[in-house]
């Protein structure tokens, strides 16, 4: 494996569901992911961010392994996934979701639910699991006496740390992130990032980070791809997106971003209001209804990707407003 | 500026096997017409509590005292089960986190939506539907006619709380207490679902208590903040004063943890605040703080805390003077 190979890319992934509207109406294509092609070297942390219902956390199952892409390929250290038993995918990828309170079995102790992806994967033999789960709780800063408790004793931190140790007990190279710690208060959350800070350093280790929240993915992230309506619609690394916002959308969404100062008042996003029904998507860009620039050809014809640069400086945007031309000045 | 909302020492205590939990201990706040009290604090200090508590909708075990809850003037304190029904669906509404928790599955958003409003105004179905249409449409959803006739799981997490907020809405109530309304929902609608509460509360002078772990929420919206550790309000003021002059240890440790876009470099250690929030089981000793502060000392343990004055009408409950505690809020601030 070069240097260069991403540890993981996907080429025009689609995941499309059949949905009923109505009791008695048809049913119908969703596309929930609708074409994404994207690359994470290893050492990066992608920050991954969109409105609610993008496709967000259906692109996480899918490169987990939990959810089958419709069309496209997802490529593992430049291998097919298709090449990799469940166990190999498991090894490299694992996730750390959004709710560490749903997430966890109730009934189970904290030892049994760091060492289950162990038993499961048969990866560990009986004698060694006990020590090996002590020594990555110690490494998310669990204490040894949590090991036979249960998570209703844990606080909501604790309980993340829990899934964080769930995740890293296997030795994954890459660890998605679905909203890590949108359900934590800000302590807790400030705990949380600076920890997964600590481990990626330790651990070399690889994140795609999913959140709402403008300010972590800023903090944490080196690049940053946006979605909209199941498409990346931008992507560049994070000093350059947040100083250049190019897509219009990426544009609303950091002018929504409510910084921690007084007086400033709630931005109006200029958005509108015209929310777009991922069954029944917008013609021309996706974006068009919503778009404050929208121009003619938006309306009739879909943007194509607008790439420039490769590898680490590797960035997109899709849109009429970056002609090829224009892109490549740049 | 008249008094909307007016409560205190409220408390809230759930016996449990282990001994009482005092989950809410003698909180005392107010809101005016056309003012948002945020209130922020550690996960389990009690803000669900207190919202619940005023809506009297506290888990049956839980006991609720207070000397004074009182509505434009009316006292909760003394109402029986109906008479609190009423204010709910048409003087105060509640917006919860979860929508499923007030949205049923069984009936159709339409039906939900009027049917508050015919119980507790004089309208026809006519006049209930149009008022549905149009705020629905105002929270920004699309086709709203045509989404009347759906059921709550029919919709994405963002439309359900979307349709949550409107029907809250339905009656124009005095008063409205939302408990972490947008924490599901991304950015640009989090911006337009504020600016639309922001907006229909100054149309209609409503009272707004928002809770929120979003200090960016906090900061943009709030008139005052109170702050809660541990059951209790810690420190109480301003927008302004919270934010430029945090007086306690703990609001101090809290405003440390963000990270702040263009000051923070990246991947950088946030502050944090180390160690766990006492048990709520019985009685705290001393300062409730005290085994995370920075700055306590042999005191904190021992005696009670009192709230105490700042200027300015502030207000935080720590045994340090106000001369070092402005002291400690400056050094946070250049921090
Ligand atoms: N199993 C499924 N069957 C049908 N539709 C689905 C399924 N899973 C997801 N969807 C739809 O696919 C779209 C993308 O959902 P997804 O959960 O990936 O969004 P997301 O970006 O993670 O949103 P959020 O930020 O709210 O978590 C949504 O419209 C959702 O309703
Ligand atoms: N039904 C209940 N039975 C027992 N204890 C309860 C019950 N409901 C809440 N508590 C406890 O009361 C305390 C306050 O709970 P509350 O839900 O008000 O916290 P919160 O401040 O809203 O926290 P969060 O930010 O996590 O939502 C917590 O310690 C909680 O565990
Ligand atoms: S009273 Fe003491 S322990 Fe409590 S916040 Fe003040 S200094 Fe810290
Ligand atoms: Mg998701
Ligand atoms: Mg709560």
């Amino acid at each position: 494996m070069s240097a260069q190979t991403p540890i993981l890319e996907t080429k025009d992934l689609r995941c499309v569901f059949t949905v009923r509207q109505g009791l008695f109406k048809a049913k119908k294509p969703l596309a929930a992911v609708n074409g994404v092609s994207l690359q994470v070297r290893k050492g990066e942390i992608l920050g991954l961010v969109g409105e609610s219902g993008c496709g967000k956390s259906t692109l996480a199952k899918i490169l987990l392994g939990l959810q089958d892409p419709t069309a496209g390929a997802l490529l593992i250290d430049g291998k097919p996934s298709s090449s990799f038993s469940r166990i190999d995918i498991a090894r490299r990828v694992q996730p750390i979701f959004q709710d560490p309170f749903s997430s966890l079995n109730p009934r189970k102790t904290i030892g049994d639910i760091i060492s289950l992806p162990l038993r499961v994967h048969k990866l560990a033999r009986r004698d060694e699991i006990r020590p090996k789960v002590l020594d990555i709780m110690d490494l998310c800063g669990l204490s040894k006496r949590f090991y036979e408790s249960y998570p209703n004793q844990l606080s909501g931190g604790q309980r993340q740390r829990v899934a964080i140790a769930r995740a890293l007990i296997m030795r994954p190279e890459l660890v998605i992130c679905d909203e890590p710690t949108s359900a934590l208060d800000v302590s807790v959350q400030s705990q949380i990032l600076n920890l997964l800070t600590d481990l990626q350093k330790e651990l070399n280790l690889t994140y795609i980070l999913i959140s709402h929240n403008l300010a972590v993915v800023e903090h944490m992230a080196t690049h940053v791809a946006v979605m909209y309506l199941g498409r990346l619609v931008e992507q560049a690394p994070t000093d350059e997106l947040f100083r250049n916002p190019r897509h219009p959308y990426t544009r609303a969404l950091l002018d929504s971003v409510l910084t921690p100062e007084p007086g400033m008042g709630v931005p109006d996003s200029q958005l509108g209001a015209a929310f777009p029904n991922p069954i029944d998507p917008p013609r021309g860009c996706t974006f068009h209804p919503r778009c404050p620039k929208a121009m003619d050809i938006c309306k009739q014809a879909a943007p194509t990707p607008i790439v420039s640069g490769a590898g680490a400086d590797y960035d997109m945007v899709e849109c009429h407003l970056y002609g090829p031309q224009e892109a490549r000045a740049a | 500026m008249s008094r909307i909302l007016e409560v205190e020492n409220l408390r809230v205590d759930i016996p449990l096997e282990s001994g009482t939990l005092h989950a809410v201990r003698d909180i005392s706040f107010h809101v005016d017409k056309g003012e948002t009290l945020c209130i922020v604090g550690e996960s389990g200090c009690g803000k669900s509590l207190t919202s619940l508590a005023l809506m009297g909708l506290l888990p049956t075990k839980a006991i609720r005292t207070a000397n004074r809850l009182s509505l434009g003037g009316r006292d909760l304190k003394t109402l029986n089960e109906t008479q609190m029904a009423d204010i709910r669906g048409s003087r105060m509404a509640m917006i919860f986190q979860e929508p499923m928790t007030s949205l049923n599955p069984a009936y159709t958003i339409g039906n939900q939506l009027a049917e508050a409003m015919l119980r507790h105004r004089k309208v026809n179905p006519n006049e209930a539907r149009e008022r549905a249409i149009y705020l629905l449409e105002k929270v920004g959803i699309t086709a709203a006619a045509s989404r009347l006739g759906q059921y709550p799981h029919q919709l994405s997490g963002g439309l359900r709380q979307r349709v949550m907020i409107a029907m809250a809405l339905m009656c124009g109530p005095d008063m409205i207490l939302a408990d972490e309304p947008t924490t599901a929902l991304d950015v640009t609608i989090q911006a337009q679902i504020l600016h639309l509460l922001a907006n229909l509360q100054k149309e209609f002078e409503m009272g707004l208590v928002l809770i929120t772990h979003d200090l960016g929420i906090v900061a943009r919206v709030a008139h005052r903040v109170a702050v809660m550790y541990a059951g209790q309000i810690v420190e109480e003021g301003t927008v302004e004063d919270i934010f430029r002059r945090p007086m306690h240890p703990y609001t101090q440790g809290l405003l440390r943890c963000i990270p702040i876009p263009g000051k923070t470099a990246r991947g950088a250690h946030l502050g944090s605040i180390p160690g766990m929030v006492p048990s709520l089981i019985g009685d705290l000793k001393g300062c409730a703080f005290a085994n995370r502060c920075p700055h306590a000392f042999s005191d904190c343990n021992t005696t009670d805390v009192a709230l105490r004055d700042a200027s300015g009408g502030q207000r935080y409950r720590c045994l340090l003077s106000q001369e070092a505690a402005t002291q400690n809020a400056r050094e946070a601030a250049t921090a």
